[in-house]
């Protein structure tokens, strides 16, 4: 019954591409796992922009959508069509080769990114052996999308607005690496089905061996998400599209499907950032404990990207948004030594693996820990300033 | 003729005209981006796939950037110039045939196997890093270094002097 349900997929898959000739059988391969993948990511991000309204809703005190379908559930339906049959402008002095191609050139490699992920035991698109590379070569090919989005426009705002997305993503994307690197240390490769199967077995007491369960590993998870929310440009480090400051930036001369084609390819990244770290981080496929192990494996995936949603929609709905200046100082002053910190606490653990005296774990944990938590608490004593010694103080509407 | 290679060299020659020939300069920055890709597509059709990403992500993702930031930032007029090639002609003729004989003596120089040659097993990232780590460490180094000695120096270009008589800046 485990094995139908792990297979059941596969063997879905393998169903329907026997009914093409025995030529095409390939083709037929590739091009069903490149649907799958986009259908399952776009009906996610329908499901998500419902959920994420919902919920924004109710930690505002407010129904949110709830006139079109039960629930408000065919509001994204609704969304889609309305943002089909809107005009699409383009601006007289817009080049216009540029303006059109840019919201495909930040669609298509997000959509490429996503097929490397091991989405379950025996569901990969893509088995790379530089598969985290892949990934994020595609990720930054996104940052000449904007600016062409910026550039194209021929509007000094958009321009503007492109200059600062992209001042953000540059500054991000060193954290986002040097989080990711410590899981690429422990676990010797840079495909991401390795690093899924370096985080097999169990603790004692049947806890998973995941690398969020090590102090290297929660420190980079932390950082990683940290960072991933900057790059996929969601709250609190939403302000390339900051729509009361910047007038939206980069998406100021943008109407119509295109401008719904750039959030799509901002939440197909969430998800690929988010299915990273998972895949890095909290094991993948696996499941959390060993008596829960009957789960199919991309049941368990799932969940764990829904999870990982859910903490972005609460983040979302609770902090306020960065300044520009505290953007850049958070990145290249805070977050970058603590990923170096947390790499050395990373080859720390390899170097000590072999210790086998009594408490050898505990003083393992101490060592690690203390490699990260003490540049933490230094440097957010120092660059919070006279700011930290005292009191804290909450000032509303004053 | 593979069509793949044939489709990416075609792709790529004619986005190295386009960066030549056209007259905004960001425009040529973008064609540029454009023959980034087309090589990235050869290393990968190469078998070289590591090399593929990393050019994508060097080149593509940080490289490009820089060549815009550069050009946006520091030229406000003049970027509207004309196309590259109408530079002094007699110099530019004499450095591309230079170019393309040195290449073209290389290549017929070089002893080529004969028949087809057998298809290489792609190489795994694995030995590429231990290579790098073992054998090619001093090139390593020296890269690095070079890199950094860059950086530094664009960092002492930018900084700028602060103003006689004080550290503050003066009210606005």
């Amino acid at each position: 019954m485990v094995d139908l349900l792990e297979h059941a997929p596969l063997t879905v898959g393998r169903w329907i591409v026997q009914r093409v000739p025995e030529a095409w059988q390939p083709v037929a391969g590739a091009l069903l796992g490149a649907a799958v993948l986009v259908g399952v990511f776009a009906g996610l991000f329908a499901l998500t922009t419902w959920l994420e309204r919902k919920g924004l809703a109710r930690m505002q005190n407010r129904p949110g959508p709830n006139r079109v379908g039960p629930a408000g559930l065919l509001q994204p339906a609704a969304d889609g069509l309305k943002m089909l049959f809107k005009e699409d402008l383009r601006p007289f002095a817009a080049e216009r080769w540029v303006h059109t191609l840019a919201p495909l050139l930040k669609v298509v490699p997000v959509v490429c990114a996503l097929a490397v992920i091991p989405f379950g035991r025996h569901l990969v698109a893509l088995d790379l052996d530089a598969g985290l590379v892949f990934f994020f070569a595609m990720g930054s090919v996104t940052e000449v999308a904007l600016f062409m989005a910026g550039w194209g426009s021929r509007n000094k705002y958009s321009l503007l607005g492109a200059m600062r997305a992209i001042a953000q993503l540059i500054s991000y994307e060193v954290p986002l690496a040097l989080a990711a690197l410590t899981a690429v240390l422990v676990a010797g490769s840079l495909s991401l089905p390795a690093i899924v199967d370096s985080q097999a077995g169990w603790y004692p007491g049947g806890l998973a061996r995941w690398h969020v369960f090590t102090p290297w590993g929660l420190a980079g998870v932390v950082l990683f998400f940290t960072a991933a929310t900057a790059k996929a440009n969601r709250a609190p480090f939403d302000l390339p599209e900051g729509e009361s400051e910047i007038i939206a930036g980069h998406l100021v001369e943008y109407s119509g499907f295109k401008y719904a084609l750039f959030f799509l390819g901002e939440y197909l990244l969430l998800f690929g950032y988010s299915a990273v770290g998972i895949t890095l981080f909290l094991g993948g496929w696996r499941a959390p404990v060993a008596w829960l192990e009957w789960i199919p494996s991309y049941a368990w995936f799932a969940l764990k990207l829904l999870a990982c949603i859910a903490g972005f929609i609460w983040l979302r709905g609770t902090v306020p948004r960065l300044r520009a200046d505290q953007l850049m100082h958070f990145a290249w002053k805070f977050l970058l030594p603590l990923g170096l910190a947390a790499n050395f606490a990373a080859v720390l653990w390899q170097a000590t693996a072999g210790w086998t005296f009594a408490g050898a774990t505990l003083v393992r944990w101490a060592l690690a820990a203390g490699l990260v938590l003490v540049p933490y608490q230094v440097l957010g004593r120092a660059l919070l300033g006279t700011a930290a010694a005292g009191p804290r103080r909450y000032r509303f509407a004053e | 003729m593979d069509p793949a290679f044939t489709l990416l060299t075609l792709g790529l020659l004619a986005a190295a005209t386009a960066a030549m020939s056209l007259r905004h300069l960001v425009a040529c920055a973008l064609c540029l981006v454009a023959v980034f890709l087309a090589g990235a597509g050869l290393f990968l059709h190469l078998g070289a796939e590591f090399l593929a990403f990393a050019q994508v992500l060097v080149y593509v993702g940080a490289i490009s950037i820089l060549i815009v930031f550069a050009l946006l930032l520091t030229r406000t007029r003049g970027a509207e110039s004309a196309p590259l090639c109408a530079r002094p002609r007699g110099w530019g003729l004499a450095v591309a045939g230079g170019v393309t004989g040195l290449l073209l003596a290389a290549v017929g120089t070089a002893r080529l196997p004969a028949g087809a040659a057998p298809p290489r097993p792609a190489v795994p990232v694995r030995e590429l890093g231990l290579e790098l780590m073992s054998r090619q460490v001093p090139a390593l180094l020296v890269v690095g270094l070079l890199l950094t000695a860059a950086l530094i120096g664009a960092v002492v270009l930018a900084l700028r002097e602060p103003p006689a008589g004080g550290e503050k800046e003066p009210p606005a």
